[in-house]
């Protein structure tokens, strides 16, 4: 349920799609990263900034629309790449064991 | 005098006992077949006869205290929409009597298969065998529709393929299996079609309800017409499983099972099931009298072709085989002109001295080595003393020589043919002369003159055991007195027309013509008379030609000119049938095989599966390897769900 009349008026000053355009391009630069760099650390870096570009997101509207379920999703998603980001530098590492190198073009074993 | 209650009143004992008896001999079939290496010969030897000793003990009980037709319901089996066949036996005096042949018989001849398969190696299998072909007989005459009738004929028919094919190493052996389902299968197509037509017609299949419909003249839509139909085709089956022309060849061909195989399937039980069909249905047969004419004389032929055969036919168990067919001729012949009874009596009586002559054989041919050629035998009456005597007894009853059994059954039937037609009589006078002649032949060939086999064979000679020989001594006796229960001018009363009154009740009403003439005791006795006067004289020339005279039969090379040839070769019906039915059907399997198995279905099948490689082949190469592609195409998925679902708005 979203309340407009106890959204603070300060809020207003910085337009919301200011946001969005700000969230979309964080969003697309992740996108473009995550394609193209070969090092699988850089990678993982780009996917953080795809999470954090929709955190942004999510919290402009939840403070637009004083409606707080956006930030407690917030939440669950920092959460949620924390554990992300453990296994998979857990996986990198072992990469790493093995091939002495984190280039992604390396890991091609499945090519049929 | 029964009093004929209409089938449908309950049954005086527990279902138990119904389901014993036929229910033994299937549990028989069970342990035999499944312990089968494991118990020894002598005991699934026991096993198989007590199950149907066991049969036989129960069907005695029912017999004794039989007060009245019923059917026993066991279950609702077939229940879809307005078809309803219910699974139930009936039980009246014509099933009681085929119980007690079939059990007793049954057993007597298992008693004989103890000695006489002991040195096999698949003793069980045997037995087993056996014992499920009792049942399926047994459910054969048990049921109480013409579906359950329809179950235990394909059993039989089962059973005979199985038997027949016993020692399947031998392809010839496999062949005349196969040769005797396939024959029996042509019938069963007739026999299938008669009982669609019965069911649209009277819209059930049960016993009583066919019969009494029948009887009161509800054709359905159908006329009286209808019956003929019916009956024709019922006929088609029970000539195919009672080897009659054309369907006959099959059985001398089955000779190639063991001889205790030949003596219950193809002389006492499964052959007789066609005339047990019948007399089941003869309301049905009575309602039509062109397919009596048509039974007579497919019968009659039946018979003279089959003793012709046999006068030339050097085999000792072909020789029988050709009997049996014309015999079974002579009681489609009976059929024919409406004496039912007398053709029942002489199912008995067939059953007792066929069953003992092939018994008989049967032991000629175990003392012998296996030899079955009767140009190889000769004098065997010294060292075979018991076989010699019960086959003598068989032989007489076979001709007709009062007072053993084959005397009463024929000369009634004649009688009956009498009345019906001089010239059919007269064949079939002719063809009890030949019937004498030939199984005289063979008494002589077998029993007298000088051993012609090999040394080796002449040191094997004995009498055979016990278990062998006391089926025979019983048979013997069977065969002696089993006459008398249709002996009016001996004993005052037929005793079997009698008790088998009731099975013809409707029968009576429809044409009570048939049922009632007797002939004039002066031409009774002139009938007999002359029936016993040509069995002696087809003896005496038999013993002419070859006690006193001392003639053989022509070894297998020798030259024989015309008719001598033509008979010998069993007049080529095997090659005819072999050009006009069995070449086509080969040529066009093996057509079929090449252009519509090879050239059609086998590279569909196969197109298939290379279908299916190839797009495995193309979808390889989705898979590159590559993460970086992974996770392009990921992006571009994604990107086109979301355009897809938001893109209107």
């Amino acid at each position: 349920m979203t309340n407009a009349s106890i959204v603070p008026a300060v809020i207003h000053e910085v337009p919301l799609q200011y946001y969005v355009f700000f969230a979309t391009a964080l969003f697309c630069i992740g996108v473009t990263g995550a394609l193209i760099r070969r090092n699988a650390i850089i990678i993982f870096m780009c996917i953080e900034l795809m999470l954090n570009a929709v955190n942004i997101l999510l919290t402009a509207f939840a403070a637009y629309r004083a409606d707080p379920n956006g930030q407690v999703f917030v939440f669950f998603i920092m959460a949620v790449a924390a554990a992300e980001v453990s296994v998979g530098l857990g996986i990198i590492v072992m990469i790493y064991r093995n091939f002495q190198n984190t280039d992604v073009n390396l890991l091609s074993r499945l090519k049929g | 005098m029964q009093e004929t209650v209409l089938p449908g009143a309950t049954a005086p004992f527990s279902t138990l006992l119904y389901l014993l008896i036929p229910g033994l001999p299937f549990l028989g079939f069970l342990l035999n077949g499944l312990l089968n290496k494991r118990l020894s010969g002598g005991v699934a030897g026991a096993l198989g006869t007590l199950t149907v000793l066991g049969s036989f003990l129960l069907s005695v009980f029912l017999f004794v205290n039989f007060k009245y037709q019923y059917t026993v319901n066991l279950f609702d089996w077939i229940s879809v929409g307005s078809l309803q066949i219910p699974f139930s036996y009936q039980i009246d005096q014509l099933s009681l009597l085929m119980l007690l042949l079939i059990t007793g018989v049954g057993t007597l001849i298992h008693i004989y298969s103890i000695g006489y398969m002991s040195q096999d190696e698949n003793v069980g299998k045997f037995f087993s065998f056996l014992n499920l072909f009792v049942f399926s007989m047994l459910i054969l005459v048990l049921g109480a529709n013409f579906v359950i009738l329809f179950i235990g004929w394909e059993g039989v028919g089962l059973c005979s393929y199985l038997l027949i094919g016993f020692w399947n190493k031998h392809t010839s052996y496999n062949n005349a299996a196969k040769k005797a389902f396939i024959i029996n299968r042509v019938g069963d197509l007739g026999f299938l079609l008669g009982i669609f037509l019965m069911y649209l017609t009277f819209n059930s299949v049960q016993y009583a309800e066919v019969f009494q419909k029948a009887h009161l003249g509800q054709f359905g839509n159908y006329g009286v017409g209808v019956c003929t139909a019916i009956t024709l085709l019922l006929f088609v089956g029970a000539m195919g499983k009672s080897a009659q022309l054309p369907l006959y060849t099959w059985l001398p061909d089955a000779m190639a099972g063991p001889t205790p195989v030949s003596a219950l399937i193809h002389a006492a039980t499964m052959v007789t099931a066609g005339i047990y069909l019948v007399l089941r249905s003869n309301v049905l047969f009575t309602l039509a009298p062109q397919t009596l004419e048509v039974v007579g004389i497919i019968g009659l032929a039946t018979a003279l072709f089959a003793a012709t055969i046999g006068l030339a036919q050097n085999d000792i168990k072909k020789v029988l085989a050709y009997s049996t067919v014309s015999q079974l001729g002579y009681m489609f012949l009976a059929l024919g002109v409406m004496g039912y009874t007398s053709s029942f009596f002489h199912v008995l009586t067939h059953a007792f001295f066929k069953a003992l002559l092939f018994l008989g054989a049967g032991s000629v041919i175990h003392a012998m080595s296996n030899e079955q050629d009767m140009r190889r035998m000769g004098g065997l009456r010294k060292a075979l003393p018991i076989t010699f005597l019960t086959m003598l007894i068989g032989c007489l009853a076979i001709s007709g020589i009062p007072p053993f059994a084959g005397f009463f059954s024929k000369d009634e039937i004649l009688s009956h043919v009498y009345e019906h037609s001089k010239v059919m009589w007269a064949i079939g006078l002719f063809t009890s002369f030949l019937t004498a002649f030939y199984m005289f032949r063979l008494l002589f060939l077998t029993f007298f003159g000088e051993f012609r086999g090999t040394e080796e064979q002449r040191h094997h000679l004995h009498e055979s055991p016990a278990s062998m020989t006391l089926p025979l001594i019983v048979l013997a006796i069977l065969s002696t007195v089993g006459g008398f229960m249709g002996a009016p001018m001996f004993l005052g009363k037929h005793y079997l027309a009698d008790y088998l009154t009731p099975i013809f009740t409707y029968s009576r009403q429809i044409l009570p013509a048939a049922f009632t003439t007797e002939p004039e005791h002066s031409t009774e006795l002139m009938l007999i008379g002359v029936s016993v006067l040509v069995a002696v004289v087809g003896i005496v020339l038999a013993y002419v030609q070859y006690v006193a005279r001392a003639q053989r039969p022509a070894e297998e090379e020798a030259q024989r000119s015309g008719i001598d040839s033509l008979v010998y070769h069993k007049y080529y019906i095997d090659e005819l049938y072999n050009a006009l039915i069995v070449k086509p059907v080969m040529a066009l399997s093996t057509g079929l095989y090449k252009f519509v198995e090879n050239g059609i279905i086998d590279p569909i099948a196969n197109g298939v599966g290379r279908a299916t490689l190839a797009g495995g082949q193309l979808l390889r190469y989705v898979q590159t390897g590559s993460v970086e592609t992974y996770l392009i195409l990921m992006v571009l998925g994604i990107v086109l769900i979301l355009g897809l679902n938001f893109g209107r708005l």
